[in-house]
């Protein structure tokens, strides 16, 4: 299945909202039941179209978050405050309601356990969404492939999937998770805090020599950063590989 | 200061799916004004009036792509060559 | 006829009178970015500004040389190719008439280049008779760098991917020649009020 789902042909549909999941005051998760759907790799994202009355069109890229399950396709979505379409998909939409969309797309930023390990998946707040499809699916699939999972937040309160990946480095052989947190940090929080830096990199990364996958997700800047910061430390720049959210974030 | 306001090849993964037929984020493209060659998901999109894809080693343009009157059309005038990824 | 979203609409501005809104645009309430490469940092000790080409001879003004030149407030609305408009925008500028007083030419075109390597070009015509300015302040403070600054063209009566950022120097010639957007399919000239978007428009 895995290529063909990057040579079909690309086609406008119609999905149906089928649940909507509060991740934090600003993160809603929408689960999409998508008409047709063939099926998508981890990584993958959606385009999305929103069309008013007038005539007037916006469009975004949404990674899809969970892995391939039917007809059912997940976005998590942060809302920002001067956004066009984030706040449409978190506060308008609601279940059965109809939204356009395109996809699955992508191929360069996409994981399947066939193309190895130790995985690295690095996180820049709602960066985390393909890499949380990712990590879903490995621990889907029972793959034994270690998977180290550093997420980026701004506070505690930002934390998506909290529970879900607290379970999973708890149940899950392999995979080891570290958040931080950048601006502002809770009392007793016993966790990291700060930028993951070349420092923190380095202590957190994978050692180059184990050759070593990444998928760094995230806010433009996040994601230059640690991208250059691990090819600084020894990681072939061949396999590091990134998607730029955009000025948006951070 | 590092320079935030641009996406990737990936944004533009649906754009050039439908204009190429198949995949091409991880189709790799070499520069013309460099010669460095990287996937098409790792160069740097800037979106202007249409949307600029430029290498990620030099800054040069490599594709841009302009919708006009629906139809989209890329410019490949900064790519040597391109090769779609193996099926 | 495309799907419509149940309850999208693009962002709230305030409604424009008609006759203050080209055709096929709308009002922002934001300032959208857009740009065709990584903003350009350039140190006001080594910023200058040039005018080059088919003079009798080249002009060069530092900072310090330029913002001591007399500048103009103006209040202009000014339209975007891809749509929006934004009125009543507060600029601080040095008119392209000032720049280009007692230089001869027998230029009839001008390609403006940008810090970055952009370029646009345009009729002399359209810079001078008041209707131009290089722009670098607005809204009373000085022009940002993801807006343009340390000082940008503006043309208002054009679209906006004519006023070029991170202005350089402005070359004037016997012939024209297309600038960025222009080579990719944009209009040549780009009337907003003509709706001149693209090539053959």
């Amino acid at each position: 299945m895995a290529r063909a789902a990057v040579l079909r042909r690309l086609t406008w549909a119609v999905a149906t909202v089928v649940d909507r999941v509060d991740e934090t005051p600003r993160v809603r998760s929408l689960a999409l039941d998508v008409p047709d759907w063939p099926g998508h790799l981890p990584g993958q994202h959606i385009d999305v179209r929103l069309t008013a009355e007038d005539g007037y069109q916006a469009g975004r890229q949404y990674s899809i978050a969970t892995p391939t399950d039917g007809t059912r396709v997940t976005i998590t979505v942060e809302r920002l405050d001067d956004g066009e379409v984030s706040p449409y998909l978190t506060d308008v939409l609601v279940v059965g309601d109809r939204i356009e969309l395109r996809g699955p797309i992508g191929g360069y930023f996409v994981w399947t356990p066939d193309r190895g390990g130790p995985l690295l998946l690095v996180a820049g707040g709602s960066g985390i969404a393909p890499l949380m499809a990712m990590l879903r699916s490995r621990v889907e699939a029972r793959s034994d492939i270690p998977v180290r999972l550093l997420c980026s937040w701004r506070s505690a309160g930002d934390v998506i999937y909290a529970d879900e990946l607290k379970d999973i480095a708890t149940d899950a052989e392999g995979v080891a998770i570290t958040h931080t947190l950048t601006r502002s940090v809770p009392e007793g929080w016993a966790g990291r805090r700060g930028r993951f830096d070349r420092d923190a990199l380095a202590s957190l990364a994978w050692p180059p020599e184990l050759q070593p996958l990444t998928y760094a997700c995230g806010p433009t800047g996040f994601v230059e950063a640690v991208a250059s910061v691990l090819v600084e430390l020894g990681h072939d720049p061949a396999r590091v590989l990134t998607e730029r959210f955009g000025p948006t974030g951070g | 200061m590092t320079d935030e306001t641009h996406v990737d090849g990936n944004a533009l993964g649906g754009l050039l799916q439908e204009v190429f037929g198949r995949e091409m984020t991880d189709a790799r493209g070499c520069c013309a004004t460099c010669g460095t060659v990287n996937p098409v998901g790792a160069m740097r999109v800037y979106r202007g009036a249409g949307d600029v894809m430029r290498c990620p080693a030099c800054g040069n343009v490599v594709m841009v792509a302009v919708t006009i009157r629906e139809r989209t059309r890329v410019h490949l005038g900064g790519v040597r060559w391109i090769e779609p990824a193996p099926d | 006829m495309s799907f419509i979203s149940r309850g999208f609409q693009r962002r709230q501005a305030p409604a424009a009178p008609s006759d203050r809104l080209p055709p096929g645009q709308y009002v922002t309430p934001d300032f959208p970015v857009l740009s065709a490469g990584p903003t350009p940092r350039i140190g006001l000790d080594a910023w200058r500004l040039e005018i080059v080409g088919e003079v009798d001879r080249p002009r060069s003004w530092s900072w310090q040389e330029f913002t001591a030149l007399p500048a103009e407030e103006i209040t202009v609305d000014v339209h975007c190719v891809t749509k929006w408009s934004k009125l009543d925008t507060a600029w601080t500028g040095v008119s392209v008439d000032a720049l280009l007083d007692g230089i001869e030419t027998s230029a009839a075109f001008v390609v403006a280049h940008s810090y970055g390597g952009y370029t646009t070009n345009l009729p002399l015509d359209d810079l001078t008779g008041g209707k131009a300015w290089v722009a670098y302040r607005f809204d009373g403070e000085p022009l940002e760098p993801e807006h343009g600054g340390p000082a940008r063209l503006l043309v208002p009566h054009l679209y906006f991917w004519k006023s070029a950022k991170w202005l350089r120097a402005l070359e004037l010639r016997a012939d024209d020649a297309p600038g960025f957007w222009e080579g990719y399919g944009y209009h040549n000239y780009g009337d907003p009020w003509r709706e001149q978007r693209y090539s053959g428009d």
